[in-house]
């Protein structure tokens, strides 16, 4: 009965627009990058981070001035699945916990979100690395 | 050059769509779609999928969030081969943090300049 | 006649009115399709504080010392305070009671507290014990996101079923012979769960709880939809309501759109981007002092059920994977006949 009365989302909707704002963000990133690469010296791993750097920098200026969360309400995962997703799960809850004090606001609730992501990626990342140690080497 | 960068709309695009269908089937909360991402980046690029994708579509591979993932489990992998054992712990973090220095950074210093604003 | 009526009905014999009340609401809520009645429409969502929980605290405090004000009392005749909101610890309304220094018991029923403050200061008032009762109820939009979803900057899309906690707060002063519009009865709530668990569908989780206190209100004082102008949900929104219709129907009680209003659908128009309605706290208080009583008064409506319904989360049980259990208090407004 629950399931009747609840609307859903619409999902080709919602795809499309994660599809175009995404594909838009990675486009952003590769221009960057090969902005760094061509005028900036960087090599490509060099000029990959300075591409994440770039749009984390954005996303943090746009989460500050309040117009991030607009456009992922449009997007939705177009934004959170890109390296965007992660500076606002940073930013967001950095400013909201202002507060609460310097230490135990923003510097405790940095990692409320993102925290977990950092978690899991690194563990996976560990546990690739000893694998390969013992197996691969 | 025109072709590369369709190549990086159409991919990034796509994991993207393939991450709003996961949120919309499945209720799943956008901090469990990241984590989801990153350790599906890990293991696609420790099977040695994921390389080969991020050659194809460049930034499209690299910056969603499976490209952080392959960024730590290639770094992890290449640390090993260098230093041994201790590589696994000393090369992922290395290899991704310019991303997670930014992420703090920056994050620290828009709390420091701008304040949540209500919603209209 | 004693003072109780079949199994969860209370009947309040003596005359308690609602003397005055005062309703305070944010800026998105005086855009919306009722912002021309509330008493006060405030400009800046933060109340000029430097956070929004100081600002919940400051918009309670005001709709209670406006209340009193405009009752025409001096704070220090407010014999008790009731009220709650959905802070941790229910602050705003303790921090309001610290600055107005009147005897306070605090309550939580979630967005079921304004009807649960009225039905506990009825019977407080009805029995002597304290006369006039300040009930106040309030809620934040900002402090809400923060406590059960996410900060504010945070980018995700809100589901369609979700809704939009109500910034404001209402306070309504319960006199013995006061008052145009008394409560002449109270039904108390079952807890009642569906196993519901999503967050993002509150008005589900709460539908059932209304379901059933409004069937056993009908049987324990043996009326019918009939015998009331009005029923008048809190914030059961899109989704639940069409859930109450459905549950009362399942039970041969025959609610629909004709006899129901619910105060989350009428606190916003549809173009305001709030998906199944309002909610809170404050969304049942403020539409009852700056609707419902009104047209009361006009005479348009003569006696209303009006029952705000909770929905009993905790973010911490939630995360544990428990569901949220719903409740629903039903108070009877009347107006008398002259």
């Amino acid at each position: 009965m629950v399931k009747r009365v609840t609307p859903g989302s619409k999902l080709l909707e919602g795809c499309l627009r994660a599809f175009w704002v995404g594909g838009v963000i990675c486009m952003l990133g590769q221009g960057i990058a090969d902005l760094g690469y061509q005028y900036l010296a960087l090599n490509s791993t060099e000029a990959g981070a300075f591409a994440s750097m770039a749009l984390i920098f954005i996303t943090a200026l746009l989460t500050g001035v309040g117009i991030f969360d607009r456009i992922a309400k449009y997007a939705g995962a177009g934004t959170v699945v890109p390296i965007t997703g992660f500076a606002n799960a940073m930013v967001s809850p950095a400013m909201e916990y202002r507060p609460e004090g310097w230490v135990l606001g923003t510097g405790a609730k940095l990692f409320t979100i993102a925290g977990p992501v950092l978690v899991y990626g690194i563990t996976a990342s560990v546990l690739v690395g000893l694998f390969y140690s013992f197996f691969g080497g | 050059m025109i072709f590369t960068y369709l190549k990086v709309f159409l991919c990034g695009g796509l994991l993207c769509a393939l991450g709003e269908l996961v949120i919309l089937k499945t209720r799943l909360t956008p901090a469990r779609i990241l984590v989801a991402y990153i350790t599906a980046g890990v293991i696609l690029s420790a099977l040695g999928l994921y390389g080969p994708f991020v050659q194809f579509a460049q930034a499209g591979a690299t910056v969603p969030l499976t490209g952080f993932g392959h960024l730590l489990a290639q770094g992890a992998i290449s640390a090993v081969q260098e230093k041994g054992w201790i590589g696994a712990f000393t090369g992922g973090v290395t290899a991704a943090a310019a991303g997670i220095a930014a992420a703090v950074f920056f994050g620290f210093f828009t709390a420091v300049l701008f304040r949540p604003k209500a919603k209209p | 006649m004693g003072k109780r009526v079949g199994e969860q009905t209370v009947l309040i014999e003596n005359h308690v009115g609602i003397a005055s009340s005062f309703a305070v609401v944010g800026p998105k809520e005086g855009k919306g399709p009722l912002g021309q009645y509330f008493d006060q429409v405030l400009e800046d969502p933060l109340c000029g504080q430097s956070s929004f929980e100081m600002a919940e605290h400051v918009m309670f405090k005001r709709a209670c010392e406006k209340c009193i004000e405009k009752a025409g009392l001096e704070k220090g005749r407010v014999q008790m305070m009731l009220g709650g909101d959905l802070l941790n610890q229910i602050m705003a309304a303790s921090l309001s009671a610290r600055d107005l220094a009147i005897p306070f018991l605090g309550l939580y029923g979630a967005c079921s507290t304004m009807t649960e403050s009225l039905l506990v200061g009825a019977m407080l008032c009805d029995g002597g014990y304290a006369d006039p009762v300040l009930c106040a109820a309030g809620s934040h939009f900002c402090t809400a996101e923060r406590q059960y979803r996410f900060p504010l900057e945070y980018g995700c899309q809100r589901t369609p079923s979700a809704q939009w906690t109500v910034t404001g707060a209402g306070a309504h002063l319960l006199m013995r012979d006061g008052g145009e519009v008394r409560i002449t009865m109270g039904t108390c709530g079952r807890v009642i769960d569906f196993g519901i668990s999503d967050a993002n569908n509150m008005g589900a989780a709460m539908a059932p709880a209304a379901a059933d206190t409004v069937w056993h209100h009908l049987r324990d004082t043996g009326r019918s939809i009939r015998d009331y102008d009005q029923f008048i949900t809190g914030d059961l929104g899109a989704v639940g309501s069409r859930l109450l219709y459905d549950l009362l129907g399942e039970k041969g009680v025959p609610l629909s759109g004709e006899k129901h209003t619910d105060c989350g659908l009428m606190v916003f128009d549809k173009d305001q981007d709030v998906h199944a309605g309002g909610s809170g706290c404050g969304c049942a208080a403020t539409v009852l002092s700056a609707y419902v009583l009104p047209k009361m008064c006009t005479g348009e409506w003569r006696r209303v059920a009006f029952m705000a319904t909770g929905a009993l989360l905790s973010t911490t049980t939630s995360q544990q994977g428990e569901s949220i259990p719903g409740v629903a208090h039903l108070v009877v407004l009347e107006r008398e006949r002259t």
